[in-house]
């Protein structure tokens, strides 16, 4: 079976493999050369392997883009009790699919680079933090960690080295906020899904308040490959400062919406109109959304040579967040479509800290209003203001991802709010 | 005084500079230079989540406001709570609270000592923008004296936290996520039989935990406050009357971290009503033949003074544990001054003390009344059963002195004392037992007068006068004291303080002792210093 979509330009390191069910066990892994990664590990000696993540540039594919050598390096040099490395495969951003398949169909690939993790950083235990809805990967990747520990690569005395490291696969429950690294580790230690207050850093305090790193899952399917093949090699993709592949996960109006493992530098447009296949027959661009639903829009002016990696959609206003990109034509009821995803953040929220237990859902209430021809244009200020009021002043994130299409939306489509709020006129049906 | 650098940090909070010791949070801090930084989550007794996100303060080049309930204090740090970008946060955030909010100030028990309602007059915008229809929990039982109003709820959680942290009986939790969070109990009895349930009212910043006993009882500002003591067990824990129409309203924990740190049990809390019973001795009476006739207290003490100086035979007395220091040093003195005699008391005791595991040092204590160690301190002994009955029947028929203060001599008919040579009974309250007294003086309970009590181990600690006692009460040591002195020569003490110091003269552990030493907080006995040769 073929993986549904791919292109000449991919350079298919991690999604190697996909649609193959071969690479699902733990033969046609190792017949990939799977597991060499974490045997040089074990030779080359846990410095060496951080030292070599450093090399490689590699940055976290979560979202944050946080170079992942420097994370591992704050890790206790000094081990003073149990170390915990977590795998984050609640992957749970609107737009985002790229972890699903990485579960599905290369589960060995998680787990060699979740054992090397831990083995760097002295840690006995790593958790895979399953997203509960991914029932298939779910299944996947606990026959796979089956797999590992009767061959003796998990577990006990790891392929004779004397390492030891346990992986468990834990399901979550069904909340999107479980895919913040700390109200991951509550979820896992069995309370509530809450964010924690930083300080303490997990790499300090983490979970079972022990020091812990997490890991998103692509982030840790790139380390077998450069361990193996050394820092300076993944560095032969992408840009100086934001190198390797990564995989878009496209959807939208294109012709053609998939995963593409693609270097990262990558132009939009030629991800857009090659790649993917452009838009449909008569329609045009309007917006797109690099990263996930928690990054800013993009209006179609600001695609215009815009390079998909850490910086250079930086510079364009918005983030690469985890290269979700969701494209949308000239169909589109941007308002609608802002509503929604704030409406899935008012889903979502934890209800924890007030700005956003309260502001998600004030903000649905407005657009719903704006939505259907009932807004003022005194609603677009007062949005905007609780946007503000929204960001920079809860406990994680999730607040200001849900401030920020609105108010990114409003600055580049004012028109189309405007032409609801004036008219009671979509524009776009979609 | 020079501060070693490594265990304290000197940080500048609104242009003041302040000292704290290292570990210190901004939020604490600023108290300590009088800055109050609102605040709903953070609790001084309990863990801080940071989630109300109204203590937001600008520390210079930080990126961020913090929250400074969580934010430890650090050197040089220059924090701002009133600048704008604070200001104008905290503003957003109350606007937050205020989106779903009812606005049923009106009607609310909290109104008024609401710190929804202060913060938002304080900083709060002047109009809110929200437009859309408010969410709506409605009311819910939560068991006990614990009323749930949901739509009021800000969601601090700090009900959670006490019951999971103090009370260690995790009752409540909340249920659902986002803007459906909501407070709610795990099964229909809520935090029914919980002992220590009713601080969680206490700690609820605005009006979603009320009081069922208050509810509409009162408004907030009609009440005056009266620090006390709570009368219901050795504890002592400090607490403050709330009184209105000479009534009191109900009793509040008072904070005292020696004692009962900011919480009271439900036992306590609940046993405010007695001192408000209405039947009281209104005047000092006389035996006349059969009868007992109202007098004036010149006539009454100028009678009794003569019938003490003629008194024979050996004196019995009864004391009550409700009964101040000062009431207590004053029966003393006169039971002494009349050539000795047998002071007992007797007192309720529970089965079992009831502890607050997340506080150890307070317990509902065994004994159900407040000075049991401070009568033992002056030599009475206790009597009787755990019902407080009983151990005095040689009293009944006793034929020398028989003087009763305070004790309700519950299990006596009409006949106590009729034998006795003279009999007086000191009360706030006439039962049939004191019928065949030859004087019944009118006292005040602790609730109108000044005194102190001596608590399980060994605290004084004082308590002031909340009710207006009737008009002809008068403090049993200044009507004890007068006595002793027409027996010695010389006055009575003449105010409180100076009837705690005739105690602290026959009460080698109240040495060192005084009003102002006690203070507002109180102050421990020491431990008597042996006598020589002994």
């Amino acid at each position: 079976m073929a993986y549904p979509y791919t292109h000449e330009k991919e350079v298919r390191l991690l999604s190697r493999g996909w649609g193959d069910p071969a690479t699902r066990t733990l033969a046609g892994w190792q017949a990939m050369g799977g597991y060499e990664g974490l045997r040089a590990a074990l030779e080359l000696g846990r410095e060496k392997v951080i030292d070599e993540v450093k090399a490689s540039g590699l940055r976290g594919r979560g979202g944050a883009g946080f170079p992942t050598g420097v994370k591992w390096s704050f890790m206790p040099k000094e081990k003073k009790g149990v170390h915990y490395l977590c795998c984050n495969a609640d992957e749970s951003e609107p737009g985002t699919f790229k972890d699903r398949e990485l579960l599905r169909w290369t589960p060995h690939q998680v787990i060699e680079g979740c054992l090397i993790a831990a083995y760097a950083m002295q840690a006995e235990h790593a958790y895979i933090y399953c997203r509960g809805e991914f029932f298939e990967a779910n299944q996947v990747i606990a026959r796979a960690v089956e797999e590992a520990y009767e061959a003796g690569l998990a577990g006990e005395n790891i392929l004779g080295s004397g390492v030891s490291i346990d992986v468990t696969v834990h399901q979550g429950a069904g909340a999107y906020i479980c895919g913040e690294e700390t109200a991951l580790m509550n979820s896992l230690e069995g309370r509530r899904g809450l964010p924690r207050v930083k300080p303490p850093f997990p790499a300090a305090a983490g979970l079972f308040r022990r020091p812990t790193t997490i890991n998103n899952v692509e982030t840790l399917c790139a380390v077998p490959h450069i361990v193996k093949n050394g820092g300076a090699w993944y560095r032969q993709w992408g840009s100086e400062k934001s190198p390797g592949t990564k995989i878009f996960c496209v959807s939208g109006h294109v012709v053609r919406p998939g995963n593409y493992e693609l270097p990262l530098g990558f132009p939009l447009e030629s991800l857009i109109h090659d790649v993917c296949g452009g838009f449909r027959e008569g329609r045009r661009l309007k917006a797109v959304i690099p990263g996930g639903s928690s990054v800013p829009i993009l209006s179609a002016a600001e695609c215009v040579d815009c390079a998909l990696d850490y910086e250079g959609v930086v510079e364009k206003g918005s983030m690469l967040g985890c290269a979700s990109v969701i494209v949308m034509d000239d169909s589109t009821n941007i308002v609608k479509q802002v509503r929604r995803m704030v409406d899935f953040y008012a889903h979502e929220s934890c209800g924890q800290c007030t700005p956003c237990r309260e502001g998600t859902t004030w903000l649905s209430r407005i657009l719903v209003r704006i939505e259907s021809g009932r807004g003022t244009e005194e609603d677009l200020q007062t949005l905007l203001d609780l946007g503000r009021q929204m960001t920079g002043t809860t406990i994680c994130v999730l607040s200001d991802s849900a401030a920020a299409p609105v108010a990114s939306s409003i600055e580049k489509f004012r028109d189309d709010y405007l032409a609801l709020i004036r008219r009671g006129e979509a524009v776009g049906a979609n | 005084m020079e501060n070693s650098p490594t265990t304290t940090v000197t940080l500048t909070i609104d242009g003041r500079e302040v000292t704290v010791p290292k570990g210190t949070t901004l939020l604490q801090a600023a108290q300590t230079i009088g800055i109050e930084v609102p605040h709903y989550c953070y609790h001084p007794g309990l863990t801080a989540p940071a989630q109300c996100r109204l203590c937001l303060v600008e520390v210079e080049g930080a990126p961020k406001l913090a929250a400074s309930c969580v934010t430890e204090a650090g050197e040089g740090q220059v924090v701002r709570t009133q600048s704008e970008p604070a200001t104008e946060m905290r503003r957003g955030v109350l606007e937050f609270y205020l989106a779903n909010h009812p606005l049923d100030c009106p009607i609310c028990d909290q109104s008024g000592e609401c710190k929804l309602q202060d913060y938002v007059h304080a900083e709060g915008r002047e109009h809110g923008r929200s437009r859309e229809p408010k969410r709506v929990f409605g009311r819910d039982d939560f068991g006990g004296d614990v009323l749930f109003y949901g739509d009021r709820c800000v969601m601090c959680t700090r009900c959670v936290r006490f019951m999971n942290e103090k009370a260690q009986d995790p009752r409540l939790t909340v249920v659902e996520r986002g803007n459906r969070s909501i407070i709610d109990t795990f099964f229909a009895e809520g935090v029914e039989g919980s002992p220590y349930s009713g601080n969680i009212v206490d700690i609820c910043p605005v009006g979603a935990l009320v009081s069922k006993d208050f509810l509409h009882k009162a408004r907030a500002w009609d009440l005056d406050h009266t620090p006390s003591i709570c009368p219901n067990c050795s504890q002592g824990c400090n607490i403050d009357l709330h009184t209105r129409d000479n009534l009191i309203q109900r009793m509040k924990p008072r904070d005292n971290p020696e004692v009962n740190e900011h919480w009271i049990c439900d036992y306590g809390r609940a046993r405010y009503e007695w001192p408000n019973r209405p039947d009281r001795i209104e005047a000092p009476f006389v035996r006349q033949g059969d009868g007992q006739v109202a007098a004036s207290w010149e006539d009454a003490l100028e009678a009794l003074d003569a019938r003490l100086s003629a008194a024979q035979g050996p004196v019995r007395a009864v004391a009550s544990p409700f009964a101040a220091n000062e009431d207590l040093a004053g029966l003393a003195i006169l039971v002494d001054a009349l050539g000795g005699g047998e002071i007992v008391f007797r007192s309720s005791r529970a089965e079992a003390e009831i502890p607050l595991p997340g506080f150890e040092t307070l317990a509902r204590r065994r004994d159900l009344v407040p000075n049991r160690k401070g009568a033992e301190l002056f030599g009475m002994t206790r009597v009787g059963g755990d019902d407080a009955t009983g151990g005095i029947e040689a009293l009944e028929n006793h034929e020398g002195t028989v003087i009763v203060l305070g004790d309700d001599l519950a299990e006596f008919g009409a006949s106590f004392g009729a034998h006795a040579g003279l009999y007086v009974y000191l009360g706030s309250h006439a039962p049939s037992a004191s019928t065949s007294a030859s004087f019944v003086l009118p006292i005040t309970t602790f609730a109108e007068q000044e005194g102190t009590f001596t608590n399980h181990v060994g605290r004084v600690q004082r308590f002031w006068p909340a009710l207006r006692a009737p008009e002809l009460a008068r403090p049993a040591w200044a009507i004890l004291g007068r006595l002793a002195g027409g027996l010695r020569g010389g006055a009575g003490p003449s105010a409180p303080d100076e009837a705690f110091l005739h105690a602290a003269e026959i009460v080698p552990e109240f040495e060192g002792l005084t009003y102002d030493v006690i203070g507002a907080g109180g102050a421990a006995t020491r431990e008597p210093a042996a006598l020589p040769g002994s």
